[in-house]
This record gives C-alpha cells, structure tokens and sequence, in this order.
C-alpha cells in the first residue's frame, strides 16, 4: 500500500518533507554553534546555587522530534537525607547514597 | 530563521535590479561568488557560461578559479594550455596580475585567473585575495569567484569579498541542504556580513529536469526555493549540451548559444544585470512537457 502510495505521488514530497525538519533543526544548531554547551553551563550554575552536585554528573540530552524536541537534563544530586546536618552548600564531590566514600568525607568535617 | 525568511523571494527581486543597475551608473565593479557546498552541481560550468554570457554584451568580465590544487576552470573555458602563473604567484608577487591574466580568444572582455594546480590550498592568504580582488575592481565590470565545493578555507576566500553570491543546487536533497549552509555562511562570514552589510543572494537551479519535477520525481522550483527562502536566478535545463560544451573547451553560452541551456544562462545574466526576464524553463522542444515551463518562482 505504501510502496503504491510513493509510487503514485512521486517521491518529491518526502524529499522536501525530510528537507524541511532537517533543516530547521540545523539552522538553529549553526546559528548556536554550541547551544547545548552554553544550556548545560547556565543549568549548573542555576541549579548548583541550591544543590550541590558534581558537574560531571550532569547529562544533557535534545531529541529531535517531528514537530517538537525535548531537552533532557539529567542530574545526579546526593540524597538530602545524607546531606542533612551538613552545610547548606556542601561541595564534596561525591553522592551516591550507599557510597562509602560519602559517609567518610562526611565524617571529616 | 528570521534573518531569511523575512526576505523578500521572488522570481525577480525588483530591489537587487535597481541596486545593480545603480551601480552601474557608477561603474563599480560587482564581485560574485558562485557557490554551493556540494560538488559536482555545475559551479564552474556556471561561472563560465555566466562569465562568457556577460562578456558577449562587451563588459569586462574576470573569472576567478579558487579551486587551487584541482583548477578546472581553465579546462572548461579551453584555455588550460595557456596557463602560465596562476592566482597564488599574484598573492605571492611572483607573477603581476597582468601577466597571470588570461584573455579568452573567442571574446576579448573575458579573462580568467586560473587557480594553482600544485600549491597547496593554504598558500591562499586572506589579504593576497583582498588585495587581488581590489585590483581587479579597478579593471572589470564583473570579477566572477569559482568557489570549490565544501567549506574550507578556499570556499570561504571565494565567498569573502563578495558583493553577490549565485548558489548553484541540483533540485536533490543533499545539494538542497548543502546550499542552505552556505546561505548561513554568507550571512554570517562574508567582509559584507561582518559590516553589517548584506551580500544579495540568488539560487541558481541546475540540471532541472521539469518532466520529472512535473511527475513529482524530482523536487520542483517552488520546493527549493521555499526551503531556501531565497529568491531565483535562473532555472538550467538538464542537457546533453552542458556535456558536449566542456568537451570541447567551451561555454555552452559559445559552442551552442540557441540551446536550451544556453538560453538560460543567458536570461540569468540579464538577471544579474537588473533587466526584468520572465522565467521560464528553455527547452529543446521534445515533448509536451516541455513546452515552457513558465511559473512563478516563489
């Protein structure tokens, strides 16, 4: 059915279907030759003024969809619970919640 | 893109007529870049066949091959057994540009300026090609760059001190999208860009086929130039004429002028020159389809 639907119409149509997502996604990206690095640095900052976090553990994803994109940011941020009795803007590296490495650097101070 | 797609599109941009024909009055010179990104979509068959078209009419026309380490414009225009200095011994003052300058020997208002066939495309100094393009300001009515395909550095000189640029594309996806970067680095890289100043645009569509594009095998006119937001130059006919005219080491505005390629290029020129021409698709009458063309360009 499909292959008699190209056929019919000519193949032209998705050329120029294709052409058109492809190439608004791309002047975008050119006229922001580093869009998603300036995000993720503007994201740390903002976030990192009330978290703390590591830098490294931040992943920042753009899906490119037909009609719309997502942005995808992904934050790893130590558990609160762990950080309670801490100070505010505690800036260890660490946060995985059964590491032990937390719980010693925690103890230190 | 706001940039672009608030400008104006049209078969004929009636501004950019009025600008040209302005200049003229005051005899500057215009300098073009005929580009595209991709390769193999007919640059250096365009600037020859526009260079040649405009040279007819008595302007004096240089065509410029920046292409350096794969030169073919020489080989196009016939004149590749009189090359002697090239457009790096002028940048490197080896050679005056008066002695790299080669007259054409079929029309004495064309000249071309072949590119090195051994340096390397480094030895291409932004300064040297300023100073060259100054100085043949001074001489000519046309200065017409051959840009080489990509975007490296030999692209990005070709299309540095442009007044105009001619985007050549196949109505293809790949040469669609390749031409679409090109418009951004033409807004954004140029001298004319940079100043804050606006190098004129227009697609030149080569290797159009309107049987195809009729049967919705091939992107059409209006699709291209929709996706481009840029205004039309010209529509070239796919022609077995093209082929047979480098064969022979000639512009196909001089080995055939009444062929329907031909006859294209020679409307695009009078484009360039700000008359108003209707377009249409020239055809060697074969077929209904053929019968011309005529449609709006945007």
């Amino acid at each position: 059915m499909r292959l008699f639907h190209l056929f019919r119409r000519g193949s032209a149509p998705i050329a120029r279907e294709r052409l058109q997502i492809l190439l608004a996604h791309e002047r975008v990206a050119c006229s922001h030759p580093d869009l998603l690095g300036i995000l993720r640095e503007e994201i740390i900052a903002v976030i990192g003024r009330h978290v703390s976090f590591e830098p490294d553990k931040v992943q920042i994803k753009m899906d490119r969809g037909k009609s719309v994109s997502t942005l995808a940011v992904d934050i790893e941020i130590p558990n609160l619970d762990q950080m309670s009795g801490l100070v505010p803007r505690y800036n260890q590296p660490t946060a995985r919640p059964d590491n032990s490495v937390f719980g010693m650097e925690g103890s230190e101070i | 893109m706001p940039a672009r797609s608030g400008m104006a599109r049209g078969r004929h941009d009636a501004n950019f007529g009025d600008e040209l024909r302005q200049r003229k009055v005051v005899t500057m010179a215009q300098v073009l870049v005929v580009t595209s990104g991709k390769g193999g979509v007919g640059k250096t068959t365009s600037t020859a066949s526009l260079g040649a078209a405009l040279a007819r009419d008595g302007a004096k026309v240089a065509v410029i091959d920046f292409d350096v380490g794969l030169r073919n414009l020489d080989l196009v225009l016939g004149a590749e057994r009189r090359v002697v200095f090239d457009l790096i011994n002028v940048i490197n003052g080896v050679a005056k540009l008066s002695q790299a300058l080669i007259r054409d020997k079929r029309l004495e208002t064309l000249y071309l300026l072949p590119a090195s066939q051994t340096r390397d495309k480094d030895a291409l100094s932004e300064e040297g090609v300023a100073k060259v393009i100054e100085e043949l300001r001074t001489k000519f009515d046309w200065i017409i760059c051959d840009s080489p395909a990509g975007i490296e550095r030999g692209a990005m000189l070709a299309m540095r001190y442009a007044d105009a640029a001619i985007i050549v594309t196949n109505p293809e996806v790949s040469s669609v999208r390749d031409s679409d970067r090109i418009i951004g680095l033409l807004d954004s890289k140029t001298r004319k860009a940079e100043r804050g100043e606006r190098v004129e645009k227009h697609v030149l569509i080569t290797r159009y086929n309107s049987v195809r594009a009729a049967r919705g095998e091939m992107l059409s006119i209006n699709d291209v130039l929709e996706i481009l937001s840029t205004p039309l130059l010209g529509i070239i006919p796919e022609s077995q004429e093209v082929l047979r005219a480098s064969n022979v080491g000639s512009p196909v505005t001089l080995n055939n002028p009444l062929s329907a390629p031909a006859r294209a290029y020679f409307d695009a020129a009078r484009r360039l020159k700000g008359e108003s021409v209707p377009m249409v698709v020239p055809s060697e009458g074969r077929g209904i389809f053929n019968k011309l063309f005529a449609r709006k360009a945007a």
